[in-house]
């Protein structure tokens, strides 16, 4: 019934034809794809989210209010606190941005401290203010930061301290950096290996196909973390920490490969089929330029989608093995290694707050997740 | 059939071949070898070890001679004698040490899995019936939450607002008079008891999923033209929903078994340590963060092993539940 509308209106004349069609039937796959990418709403707001998140990734050090390396041996496990703007004086209203300080307390008999939050200390909070300094992506020296306190010493926890009194929203902008980072070198790694022997196998079928799909099938069946576990806790100790991350990498990604490779593979078995193709080797093309000039932007699409919902998967899986004090070590700080700091009972008791990079976590997994899903879908011309 | 489930099993050979190969690999890789460390140890703790028991030792793992012949060595002892090697972090057999937790890594495993099916059948298929609905939206909203937490965070939840609120602990899988007294009705009893909250924590996210499989599966059904037929030939909803749609969407599930068990396997194994249940993972972890290789070899070897079996077994269910299977090549 479609298909009759459609022929109908090609055959009435070019002038009676709505402009909306006309667009749809000159578009490129990519303004297809963004149109109904765009309908997706879900899919739009993670897309904003993520880019959000990679954002804060690259300019972590504008974003923290804190440097890394900055404690405050006096407040230690300290609650958070909510930044106010209201503040009431004798002499009426006033209006900006503050926090108040914390009374410590400890209990005589257990010798726990326990905090109180002060209205009558009142600290200054400003937004980009001058504090410490860093140099923007290692080129440009400066001191801006987003928000921070007047008084580069005062307190000014809104997400709490850790055991050693350190701001742990810094920390978990800083995490962002090593997790999501983490996250987009690991699968262009497996991605590079997907491709490549997805695509060997896809295209030349016979032996190797037959190799690669036991290989991959094996993988498949291997219990991922334990795998995960031994190779990592068989990284030298003494190894620095860059060094570990680029581990951790490959460790991730030698095993993360089997599903774009089985995707790359799945649409070279039905490209090479294909009467286009069948064009280009009769006119002479040679095989490299079959592949990347006929094959792969056909098949472009998908494989940005499972790239996207690869990448989540590897920041799970990185939190994981970090938590577990197998992944990466302090002094990296990425999100599992803040919450390593919460394994046990006793600590998340005292310090509940601890458990908030998972919650960075959850959200950044479910915007790429969110994305990617709307992705496929504005891939898939079929779907509706 | 017999002949699928032959070929089947013929084909598991070389995997298990290479799953043996990856774990005595796995042993090997930290530096130096397992007896130098257990003599270190030895020598630490101002024991005196002789020098014909080091040659026995070492002519038992075969150390010293190419890295083959220890590998032959060690998977031999397996298959022959059951000898897993030594542990020298406690000082015993290792196959002293894995069984019992094995088999309650299967326990919790394979309850897990029941539970995830027993929940996200009728939820999946309800959403799919009552598509975009209140319920359907809360399902969904709850479905992408559960995918994109991580199980551990999920446990240490848990494990939190039970401390703070039901001022119990949730870890564990046994009463402490259970511990470490052998099997009896009331031991089972309580390990029922303990092996909900695991259950649960673990099953998160398969279920987030399953229920997301079978909401696509059902609604891409619920639409042909069979069902169309159905209900005009006066079935009622129920007995028509259940009868061809939901059949035909349960295809799927039992095809996932074989990756759903390794993912089911790896979760627990964070959780556990979490959790510190007397599985598997805790153990593991332990070996593995003192290098205890080759209890650690050992386990990562048997995990493997029972999840290729449990593949196994799903591809034969499979082919026996869906005639469209093809048995030949």
């Amino acid at each position: 019934m479609n298909q009759d509308a459609a022929e109908l209106s090609l055959a009435s004349t070019s002038s009676e034809m709505a402009s909306g069609a006309q667009k749809v039937y000159v578009a490129t796959q990519w303004q297809l794809m963004w149109w109904k990418f765009r309908k997706h709403r879900l899919a739009m707001i993670g897309g904003v989210v993520t880019i959000a998140i990679y954002t804060v990734a690259l300019f972590a050090e504008f974003f923290a209010p804190f440097a890394l390396t900055t404690y405050d041996s006096k407040l230690l496990y300290a609650p958070p606190h909510p930044l106010r703007l209201v503040r009431r004086t004798e002499d009426g209203i006033r209006l900006g941005l503050y926090v108040n300080g914390y009374k410590v307390e400890r209990n005589p008999v257990s010798l726990a401290r326990t905090y109180q939050v002060d209205p009558a200390m009142v600290y200054p909070v400003r937004l980009f203010v001058k504090g410490w300094e860093y140099e923007v992506l290692g080129l440009l020296p400066t001191d801006l930061h987003l928000l921070g306190p007047v008084d580069p010493d005062a307190p000014m926890f809104l997400l709490g301290t850790d055991r050693l009194g350190r701001d742990l929203l810094s920390r978990i902008i800083f995490g962002t950096r090593i997790s999501m980072s983490i996250g987009l070198i690991g699968v262009t790694l497996s991605l590079t290996l997907g491709i490549l022997l997805g695509g060997i196998s896809g295209y030349y079928g016979g032996v190797s196909d037959m190799l690669i799909q036991r290989i991959i099938e094996f993988l498949r069946s291997m219990p991922t973390i334990p795998l995960w576990l031994g190779l990592s806790a068989a990284l030298p100790p003494n190894w620095p920490p860059l060094r570990v991350y680029f581990g951790i990498t490959v460790i991730l990604s030698l095993i993360g490969w089997t599903g774009l490779a089985r995707v790359v593979r799945s649409r070279f078995l039905s490209l090479r089929e294909e009467d286009f193709v069948m064009a280009a080797r009769l006119s002479g093309s040679n095989e490299m330029r079959i592949i990347l000039r006929h094959m792969v932007p056909s098949f472009l699409s998908y494989i940005i989608a499972s790239v996207t919902l690869a990448i989540p998967r590897m920041i799970l899986s990185e939190t994981s093995l970090s938590f577990l004090g197998l992944g990466l070590r302090p002094p990296i700080v990425s999100w599992g290694v803040l919450l390593q700091e919460a394994q046990n009972v006793r600590s998340v008791a005292t310090a509940p707050w601890l458990l908030l990079p998972g919650i960075a976590v959850v959200i950044a997994v479910l915007a790429i997740n969110f994305l990617g899903d709307g992705l496929r879908d504005a891939a898939d011309p079929y779907s509706r | 059939m017999l002949q699928y489930m032959i070929r089947r099993v013929f084909y598991m050979i070389p995997t298990l071949i290479v799953i043996s190969v990856v774990s005595f690999a796995i042993i090997q890789l930290p530096p130096g070898d397992y007896l130098t460390a257990m003599v270190a140890q030895l020598k630490a703790q101002g024991e005196y070890i002789d020098d014909s028991e080091l040659v026995a030792l070492e002519a038992r793992y075969g150390l010293g001679q190419p890295i083959y012949v220890q590998y032959l060595k060690w998977i031999s002892g397996i298959l022959l004698r059951g000898d897993f090697g030594h542990s020298f972090q406690w000082n015993r057999p290792v196959s002293a040490l894995i069984w019992q937790r094995l088999a309650l890594t299967m326990a919790l495993t394979l309850s897990t899995l029941l539970f995830t099916w027993i929940v996200a059948f009728p939820i999946g298929i309800f959403s799919a019936v009552r598509q975009y609905s209140l319920p359907d939206y809360v399902v969904t909203f709850f479905g992408f939450i559960g995918l994109a937490t991580p199980n551990f965070l999920l446990a240490l939840v848990l494990m939190w607002v039970s401390f703070k609120y039901l001022n119990q602990s949730v870890g564990g899988l046994f009463s402490p008079a259970y511990v470490e007294s052998p099997w009896t009705i009331g031991k089972v009893v309580d390990l029922v008891k303990h092996l909900w909250i695991p259950m649960i924590i673990l099953g998160t996210s398969g279920t987030a999923s399953l229920i997301r499989t079978m909401r696509a599966n059902m609604l891409d059904e619920i639409n042909q033209p069979y069902v169309t037929t159905a209900r005009a030939k006066g079935l009622t909803e129920r007995t028509l929903l259940l009868k061809y749609p939901v059949r035909v969407s349960l295809i799927p599930f039992v095809s996932t078994v074989g990756w759903v068990l390794p993912s089911l396997i790896s979760g627990s194994t964070i959780v556990s340590v979490v959790l510190s249940l007397q599985t598997t993972g805790p153990l593991l972890y332990r070996a593995l963060t003192s290098q205890d290789m080759y209890l650690a070899g050992s386990f990562i070897l048997m995990l493997s092993v029972l999840t290729i079996i449990g593949t196994l077994l799903s591809d034969i269910l499979l082919a026996w539940l869906d005639p469209r299977i093809r048995y030949g090549e």
